[in-house]
């Protein structure tokens, strides 16, 4: 079956859509992250989609849950790479990638994902007021 | 059009149409993308149909039209289904409503109990 691979970067998973997504292609990629991310305890997932000609609601739909179960499993997503020709049709259609942080390209997004979960454990050390 | 594995042979031929036309890289992606949503409701809600693609010509102006035609169970209130949020398969609710957005014309016809047509259409 075909499959999007997932690479293991530090505490975070790399996964670059290089191939027109398909629906089913699109499903089997969110259930696959979500079973990686509660197998390694991953802290963050770089989506890069600067393959992608488009992204219409479906994919839409499909990056949005991805975020939502990545935070619920405690880790942050970044979408990186969308094209500007993809980004005004989005908006143009409706979609609002509520809750997504973005960046420009996958060195752009590593450093967001290592500045947040950094933070994050900040949070952890801060003492109780 | 008879599986959702279709849709990317749609949105292939759509592109290459539309680039051969001449539509700019963002009007190219709105048709697309619209394309693309089209393809997935004829499939997931008319059970499958077809696609017809036209080139278009008015004096220096080219465009592609694209005709969405299933024989499924029909649209019971064409507004409401165009309202972004509306569906009834558990998707966003943009697919329709969006799709119009996305192109320069918009017409849909659809009979309960006979199927639905929608055409687009996106100008250079």
């Amino acid at each position: 079956m075909e499959r999007i691979p997932i690479l293991r970067l530090g505490n975070h998973l790399l996964v670059s859509i290089q191939v027109d997504l398909h629906d089913r292609l699109a499903l089997t990629l969110q259930d696959d992250l979500t079973s990686r991310l509660a197998e390694n305890g991953a802290r963050g997932v770089l989506l890069d989609i600067s393959s992608l000609e488009i992204v219409d609601s479906f994919i839409g739909r499909m990056i949005g849950n991805i975020a939502a179960m990545a935070r619920v499993l405690d880790a942050h997503t970044v979408v990186v790479g969308m094209r500007p020709a993809v980004a005004i049709t989005l908006v143009e259609l409706g979609i609002s990638m509520q809750g997504v942080r973005t960046a420009i390209d996958v060195d752009d997004g590593m450093r967001l994902l290592e500045a947040e979960t950094a933070a994050e454990a900040g949070n952890v050390e801060r003492p109780p007021l | 059009m008879r599986e959702v594995g279709d849709i990317v042979a749609v949105r292939q031929q759509t592109r290459q149409w539309a680039g051969e036309v001449g539509l700019s890289l963002v009007d190219q992606t709105k048709i697309v993308t619209a394309a693309s949503e089209l393809a997935r409701n004829a499939v997931v809600y008319g059970g499958g149909g077809s696609v017809r693609l036209e080139l278009l010509e008015n004096g220096v102006r080219k465009g592609l039209r694209l005709v969405f035609a299933d024989q499924g169970p029909g649209i019971p209130d064409v507004e409401r289904a165009l309202q972004d949020g509306f569906t009834t398969g558990g998707g966003l609710g943009l697919g329709l409503g969006g799709a119009r957005r996305l192109v320069n014309e918009f017409a849909i016809d659809s009979e309960v109990g006979r199927g639905t047509t929608v055409t687009i259409a996106r100008w250079s």
